[in-house]
C-alpha cells in the first residue's frame, strides 16, 4: 500500500530534470504514504545517471535496450503497463512534457486508472491523492479528486512545480529487467533532434530583453519595437502567441517551448504572463512588465509593473531617449 | 487520405475576468462569448491542407449541445466535406468519455488519420485525443508542429522543450495531436459559413452509441474552483507615459543596463 513508481525521462543521454523533480515531490509522498518509492528508467545504457540518484528511491528498474536510446512510445507504454499491473503502485507519477502528454493518457486507457494531467500540486486527504491544476491558460485553479482510485491513479506533473530535493536517504534497490526482447514491433521511429533556436541573435547571451507578446497586435508594428530596442542597446525576444502567427522566427521565443534567458533586465511589452512564458524568465534579473490590462498574471511575477498601451509607452520612451 | 479531425467549442476569456458560479465548482459562462478551441483551428488547418495536397475526405467532429454545432460549421467552411455532432444527452463528460464516444461515433468509418488540438483552452487537460487512439489501436503522436506524409506513415515533428523539435516516423493509420503555429488557419466569412450549411451535419446521441453506463462512469471531480493566489506581486509605477519612461530608464541604469 502506498507504494509510488516515478517514470524517468532523459534526452541525449541526460536525466531531465523534471523528472528529479517529481521524484523529488513522490519522495514527500511516500514518506507520508509509509509506502515504497520505484523509480523506472528505460535507456540503451543507464549510465548516465548521478552517483546518488540510487538514493532517490527504494527501487530503480532499469530496463536496457536500444529501443530506449531515445523515446519509444510502444516500448515503453507496454514495460510500464506490465509493471503497473504486476506491482499495483497507488500512485503513478509522470511529467506534463510532450513525451508524458503522449504516454500518461494511453498508460490510463491500458490500465484502467484514473488520470489527472499537467498537475501543479498533489496533496493527500488521509491515503487518498488530490491534485491542483489549472484551468482556462492559469486563470482559475481546481482541486481534483479521483472518483474512484481504489486500485492506484496517474498523475503528470507540470515542470517547475516542485524544488529538487538535495537528496532523499533511500536505499536504491537496483532491479533489472532483461526481457525487452520481447517487446512488440514499434509504432513509430526516432530520426532526430533539431535545434529550432539557431538564428541570427541569440536572446540567451543579451543583456536587455525588449520583449513582445501578443499585445503587438499585427506584425507591421514590430518595426516600432525594433526601434526601441535598438535606442536602448537591447535584443527583440517575444513570447509564443507572436511566432505562432509567423511574426518574428522562433529563435526569438522565449519560454518552456523556446529559450530560457537570463538578461539584467526583461522588459515585456504586451506580454500576459502564461505560465509557459514565465518559466523562461526565471533567471532574469529584473522583470519590468507593460500591460494594458491590470489583471494581467504577469504583473504577479514581475518587479516593476506599468499599466500602458505598450505603443503609448514605447513612444514616451523613445522620447526621453532621444533628450 | 481519410481524415477526422476532432473539435470544441469553449469560452473565449482572454482578458476576461472569470467568475465562480454558485457551486464553487464551474465559472459562470453567461456574457462570455464562445469559439473554437484555438488549437483545434490549426488542427481543421492542417487536415485542410493534407485533403489539398494529396486528396481524400476530411469529416469534423465535436461533442456537445445544439449551440456547438457553430464550431462544425465553421470546419465545414474552411474545407471539411461532411461534420458529425455527438450530443451530450444532458451528460456530464470527461475526457475518457468523451474520448470513448467519438471513438464509438466513428467506428468502421475508413480512416488513416485523426487529428485533435493538443488540448482544449477551457480544462487544459490535453487527454481526449491519444486516449481516443488508444481506444481505436491507432499509432499516436502528441504536440506535432509539422507533418510530412510518406508512403504509408507521416513524418512528424514533435515540439519539445527548450527549442528543441523532434523528428518522428509515424506509422499510418495515426492520430497527432496538433500544437498551434503549425500553420495558419485561413479566415472564413459569414458567408462562408452560410454557404457551408448546405453540407451534411449529422446528430447522434451520446445514448445511441451502445456505452454501458460503466463506459459513462466518470473518473475525477473537481471539488472546488478558485482565483489564483494574489503572490507579492509587482511595484506598480504610475503617472504619465513620460514620467513612466523616465521611472523605467532610471531603474535600467540602476540594474547595470547602459541606456
Amino acid at each position: 500500500m502506498g507504494d509510488i513508481l516515478v517514470f524517468v525521462e532523459h534526452r541525449s543521454v541526460s536525466l531531465r530534470e523534471v523528472s528529479l523533480q517529481i521524484i523529488s515531490k513522490a519522495d514527500e509522498l511516500a514518506t507520508k504514504l509509509a509506502g515504497r518509492l520505484t523509480a523506472v528508467v528505460l535507456a540503451a545504457k543507464a549510465d548516465f545517471l548521478p552517483s546518488d540518484f540510487s538514493s532517490r528511491a527504494d527501487r530503480l528498474i532499469v530496463v536496457e535496450d536500444e529501443r530506449f536510446s531515445d523515446f519509444d512510445f510502444t516500448a515503453a507504454a507496454e514495460v510500464i503497463s506490465k509493471i503497473i499491473k504486476e506491482q499495483s503502485p497507488h500512485l503513478v507519477m509522470m511529467g506534463h512534457t510532450p513525451w508524458g502528454m503522449d504516454l500518461g493518457p494511453a498508460l490510463s486507457v491500458r490500465t484502467g486508472l484514473p488520470l489527472s494531467t499537467d498537475c501543479v500540486d498533489i496533496t493527500l486527504d488521509g491515503t487518498r491523492v488530490k491534485t491542483v491544476r489549472q484551468l482556462y491558460g492559469g486563470k482559475l485553479f481546481a482541486r481534483v479528486s479521483f472518483r474512484d482510485d481504489s486500485k492506484g491513479c496517474i498523475i503528470t506533473v507540470r515542470p517547475g512545480s516542485f524544488p529538487v530535493a538535495a537528496s532523499c536517504g533511500r536505499k536504491g534497490e537496483l532491479v533489472r529487467i532483461e526481457n525487452a526482447a520481447n517487446l512488440p514491433a514499434s509504432s513509430s521511429r526516432f530520426i532526430e533532434y533539431l535545434d529550432t533556436g539557431a538564428g541570427e541573435i541569440d536572446i540567451t547571451q543579451a543583456e536587455l530583453l525588449v520583449s513582445i507578446g501578443r499585445g503587438v497586435g499585427e506584425k507591421e508594428r514590430i518595426e516600432e519595437i525594433r526601434e526601441l530596442a535598438g535606442l536602448l542597446g537591447g535584443v527583440v525576444s517575444c513570447s509564443r502567441p507572436v511566432v505562432d502567427r509567423g511574426w518574428l522566427p522562433k529563435y526569438h521565443q522565449v519560454g518552456t517551448s523556446g529559450k530560457s534567458v537570463k538578461p539584467k533586465v526583461y522588459l515585456a511589452l504586451g506580454i500576459s504572463g502564461a505560465f509557459q512564458h514565465v518559466a523562461g524568465i526565471a533567471g532574469a534579473g529584473t522583470v519590468i512588465a507593460v500591460n494594458k490590462d491590470k489583471k494581467a498574471p504577469i504583473f504577479r511575477v514581475a518587479d516593476y509593473g506599468v499599466v500602458e498601451d505598450l505603443f503609448a509607452f514605447s513612444d514616451a520612451l523613445k522620447e526621453e531617449l532621444g533628450k | 487520405m481519410d481524415i477526422i479531425v476532432c473539435v470544441k467549442r469553449v469560452p473565449f476569456t482572454q482578458e476576461v475576468d472569470l467568475e465562480i458560479d454558485k457551486s464553487g465548482k464551474s465559472i459562470v459562462t453567461d456574457g462570455l462569448a464562445y469559439v473554437i478551441n484555438d488549437w483545434d483551428g490549426y488542427a481543421v488547418e492542417e487536415a485542410i491542407l493534407l485533403k489539398e495536397r494529396i486528396g481524400g475526405n476530411v469529416i469534423a467532429v465535436t461533442v456537445g449541445s445544439e449551440d456547438d454545432e457553430e464550431v462544425l460549421r465553421r470546419a465545414l467552411a474552411m474545407g471539411a466535406d461532411r461534420a458529425i455532432r455527438i450530443d451530450t444527452c444532458g451528460r456530464s463528460l470527461d475526457g475518457l468519455v468523451v474520448a470513448k464516444a467519438v471513438a464509438a461515433a466513428i467506428k468502421g468509418f475508413p480512416l488513416d488519420l485523426v487529428l485533435t488540438g493538443v488540448q482544449a483552452d477551457d480544462d487544459n487537460q490535453a487527454v481526449v485525443g491519444i486516449m481516443l487512439a488508444e481506444i481505436m489501436g491507432l499509432s499516436h503522436a502528441a504536440v506535432v508542429r509539422g507533418i510530412e506524409p510518406e508512403e504509408g506513415s507521416l513524418k512528424v515533428r514533435v515540439e519539445l522543450e527548450g527549442g528543441i523539435d523532434e523528428i518522428r516516423q509515424v506509422k499510418l493509420p495515426a492520430l497527432l495531436t496538433i500544437q498551434s503555429g503549425i500553420n495558419e488557419p485561413r479566415y472564413v466569412s459569414v458567408m462562408g459559413i452560410r454557404k457551408a450549411a448546405k453540407k451534411e451535419l449529422k446528430v447522434i446521441g451520446i445514448d445511441e452509441l451502445g456505452l454501458s453506463e460503466a463506459d459513462l462512469a466518470l473518473a475525477t471531480e473537481i471539488e472546488e474552483v478558485y482565483l489564483p493566489p494574489e503572490t507579492g506581486g509587482a511595484e506598480m509605477l504610475s503617472g504619465d507615459p513620460s514620467k513612466l519612461a523616465r521611472a523605467v530608464i532610471e531603474i535600467m541604469r540602476r540594474k547595470g543596463v547602459a541606456v
